[in-house]
């Protein structure tokens, strides 16, 4: 017996007997009714989301740092930090000011140039922001509520830049803290938020406390996601790090902690028929699976093996070796942005769906294939990946290439995937990953679509056409532009099969009914959350 | 006797030497980045050269040793390259919960193991003997995630008598702290019980046949005086031996049952670092387990002029 296996029998061997009506343990409320108990998804490991831009890390900075604008659950950016802004008619001059009110744990007030400070910093880190200071004259502060950016070419997309909620965000910070390197940890948490960072109980690993801001003023409007109040109902949220699932889940059951970030798939039947226990979707925007082709090497170079590929593939071998039996959690996809959000498209998607193994038989047949081993790197201590890489294992082998399977961890993977090298030199061909359903809602924050060359991500395609459509993004004036243009880079991108999406797929959050006010979100949205 | 002290403790200074070069090579040669790991999946390449610069992974080996061991020298085990945090600090918040977790172990185990090897013993070939034996070897053949998770599910969440999981220090009252090792030092001393009870039993069968035994019994020595008194202090040698070894098994078992038990202890750190390829605390703590073992092999070695006073230093 594994110890899924046996997981799984012990807490269903639970809830039987809990449906029998046999004794159920008295539901300890622990600490007050405002402590709330929370499982996060990781480890908090290190705390500057500009430096580690990892989700767990950015999950607790919205916390202790605000942003300067906030995206709702419509994915349009709302003022947060800002009370007013200006753009100059010809749309290069931009002029923010702060709304009253905003200070620091520390007391000191929010000024403009600890704005200006946390921006620059921001900048070094991030997509957006380097595109910004590509085209930049100057960010300056005007006085202690008023800055000013100024731009060489209008850039339409600045206000979903600064309220984005992929990581990094724009975290603004004290002006000394800011100016710590971008590539160096900070080692102050002093924060702009709604809740301390509790330093003293921090153990990294273990626990994360966080404490009520007395002197946060929330916005008036409803928070939705990023925007609007950010109003804290509890005075101390524990983060308690549990490594192993189904200690979380007795934990929850027993009620040790409140509410578990990311309840494993397979517990969930337990979980829902615990009468104290609520279930639901976590994040709406789920993960998108993928696998990335080597574009510099053999057999990948060639587009006709990867289009074999992406010809053979049935996304839902792939979602089922990770989600399971569950059908509400998973779809397949015919493009590579995120399902259900507006700008999705499945416009030149065909391939993605085809599932034709005589055609990709034949597509390979054509390409002239080599015989040449494909290195597939699979990180084996991620479930996801892990089921992803056997289910490509089988799946290159049913089209006739020859597989090199690497088993590895992830730690190796990341490394090994940085690798230019051939193949046989330390490099690879393919691995494994997925990316966060919130990074791929347009073309901004998409890094794994990008098809710039020696610039792109891991497998480094080289698509121009990709990069113009992407382009055009930013430079479009509507909606309607860009579901234009969204439609010619999917095209683009599936035609010359920038990487392969394996499907999408969600995930659940489960809490304690004494909880209220748990809704969806990219990100655990804990404002607005009380505690009976 | 203080001569041996010393020379045993001049002795463990090359051993170390050799631990920490074997470690920081064996980390130096061992694929993974830690700076990819920091920069996040979406960063560029470029990125995760910039933060490798800054964390000086690009430097030579020798560089890095160099430095390494010059600040290990003077007591800085260095800091970590994820929480930014001093390894002496990390390892201070952990090892409370570990050695909680081990000292209470080894109670459990050594309360349990050796009677139950000296009854055994004892009763040798009788059904309390094949019994006791069986139980031993039933809790060195079960996975400790598993009678880890039989224990939870029982006493936790069926019979709610202790929590699930969590670690409450010592600090805060020995019945709290007690409530909360409880069932990992179970799950975990079963394996104990079934290494010492069966070297119980060996070493007691021996004893048992010896003359001085007969003896005491013809004189008319009660029973368990005979056992506990005369033949367990000539059975101790290898039994304080076995718990020795123990003590160093436990340190790898501590890993699954701090994982499974969620106790932030040094176990889970390592496990953490490892996979994250924090360099200096994966050093720091390897360092740290290696002086540990050390200086139980020598406290093995004095307790032997204890149980056996013809043993001289």
């Amino acid at each position: 017996m594994d110890r899924r296996t046996f997981l799984k029998t012990a807490a269903g061997t639970g809830a039987l007997a809990a449906a029998g009506g046999l004794s159920m343990p008295a539901l300890s409320q622990g600490a007050s009714a405002k402590t709330l108990r929370f499982v996060p998804q990781a480890n908090l490991a290190n705390f500057d989301p500009i430096w580690g831009t990892q989700y767990v890390v950015r999950n607790a900075a919205l916390l202790v740092w605000d942003t300067l604008y906030g995206i709702d659950s419509n994915f349009e950016p709302k003022r947060q930090m800002v009370g007013s802004e200006e753009v100059s008619a010809d749309g290069l001059t931009w002029t923010f000011k702060l709304r009253p009110g905003l200070k620091f744990h520390d007391g000191a007030p929010v000024t403009s140039k600890d704005v200006v400070q946390s921006l620059k910093r921001w900048q070094a880190r991030d997509p957006m922001g380097l595109m910004i200071k590509a085209i930049e004259n100057e960010l300056v502060a005007v006085d202690d509520t008023t800055f000013k950016w100024s731009l060489k070419q209008p850039y339409p997309k600045m206000l979903f830049a600064l309220g984005k909620n992929n990581s990094p965000c724009t975290f603004i910070m004290p002006e000394r803290i800011a100016k710590t390197d971008p590539f160096q940890q900070i080692t102050e948490y002093i924060g702009s938020g709604p809740m301390k960072f509790v330093r003293n109980e921090w153990v990294p690993g273990a626990k994360a406390v966080f404490e009520k801001f007395a002197d946060y003023v929330p916005r008036d409007e409803p928070a939705s996601w990023l925007s609007g109040g950010k109003k804290m109902l509890f005075d101390r949220i524990e983060w308690v790090i549990m490594p192993d699932a189904a200690t979380a889940a007795a934990a929850l059951q027993n009620g040790e902690v409140d509410w578990w970030e990311t309840a494993l798939s397979d517990l969930v039947p337990i979980l829902k028929k615990n009468a104290n226990i609520s279930v639901d979707i976590g994040d709406p925007l789920g993960n998108i699976g993928a696998f990335r082709m080597n574009h510099l090497h053999p057999p990948f170079n060639n587009v006709k093996v990867r289009q074999a590929v992406m010809t053979a593939l049935n996304q839902e071998d792939y979602m089922r070796s990770i989600v399971g039996d569950d059908d509400k959690l998973w779809k397949e996809m015919g493009g590579f942005f995120t399902p259900g959000t507006p700008l999705y498209t499945e416009v030149g998607g065909e391939m993605m769906k085809a599932k034709n193994l005589a055609a990709a038989k034949k597509l390979l047949a054509e390409s002239g294939y080599k015989d040449e081993p494909v290195v597939c790197v699979v990180a084996q201590d991620m479930a996801a990946t892990k089921s992803m890489g056997d289910v490509t294992a089988e799946l290159l082998k049913s089209i006739g290439l020859k597989v090199d399977f690497v088993a590895t961890d992830w730690g190796t993977t990341g490394a090994r995937r940085a690798q230019k090298t051939p193949p046989g030199q330390g490099g690879w061909n393919m691995f494994h990953t997925w990316h966060a359903g919130a990074d791929c809602v347009n073309p901004a924050s998409y890094t794994a679509v990008r098809a710039n060359g020696e610039k792109a991500w891991f497998g480094w395609p080289d698509v121009p056409a990709v990069e113009t459509e992407v382009t055009n993004w930013f430079n479009a004036k509507d909606v309607a532009e860009e579901k234009a243009v969204m439609g010619r880079l999917n095209t683009a991108a599936v035609a010359n099969v920038v990487y392969c999406p394996t499907g999408f797929y969600l995930g659940y959050q489960a809490w304690r009914k004494n909880i209220s006010g748990v809704t969806s979100g990219p990100f655990p949205v804990l404002w607005g959350v009380s505690k009976a | 006797m203080l001569a041996f002290i010393v020379r045993r403790i001049i002795t463990t200074i090359p051993v170390m030497a050799f631990v920490a070069l074997f470690v920081f090579s064996l980390l130096y040669i061992a694929p993974g980045d830690p700076a990819a790991v920091i920069a996040g999946d979406q960063a560029s390449p470029a990125d995760v050269e910039k933060i490798r610069a800054s964390l000086g992974l690009d430097r030579p080996y020798l560089v890095r040793f160099a430095e390494w061991a010059f600040r290990v020298l003077q007591g800085d085990l260095g800091t970590s390259i994820f929480t930014s945090l001093p390894v002496t600090q990390l390892i201070a918040q952990r090892i409370e919960p570990t050695l909680s977790l081990m000292v209470l172990t080894l109670i459990f185990a050594v309360t349990v193991a050796v009677p139950m090897g000296v009854i055994a013993a004892w009763k040798a070939g009788t059904w309390i003997d094949r019994g006791a034996m069986a139980f031993a070897v039933f809790g060195f053949s079960v996975p400790v995630f598993v009678v880890g998770y039989l224990l939870a599910y029982v006493f936790a969440l069926q019979l709610d008598w202790v929590p699930v999981q969590g670690y409450t220090p010592l600090s805060q009252g020995l019945w709290p702290w007690f409530k909360n090792l409880i069932l990992p030092a179970i799950t975990l001393g079963l394996v104990y019980i079934a290494l010492i009870a069966r070297i119980t039993r060996a070493t007691m069968l021996e004893v048992l046949q010896q003359d001085y035994v007969r003896t005491a019994q013809a004189k008319g020595v009660g029973q368990r005086e005979v056992l506990f008194l005369h033949a367990l202090k000539n059975a101790a040698v290898p039994i304080v031996t076995i718990i020795g070894i123990g003590i160093a098994l436990l340190i790898g078992g501590a890993v699954v049952t701090e994982s499974v038990f969620a106790i932030p202890g040094l176990g889970r750190l390592t496990v953490d670092a490892i996979l994250r390829r924090d360099y200096p605390v994966i050093q720091g703590v390897v360092l740290m387990f290696s002086l540990v073992y050390v200086l139980v092999n020598l406290i093995i070695d004095l307790t032997y002029t204890i149980v056996d006073p013809r043993i001289r230093y």
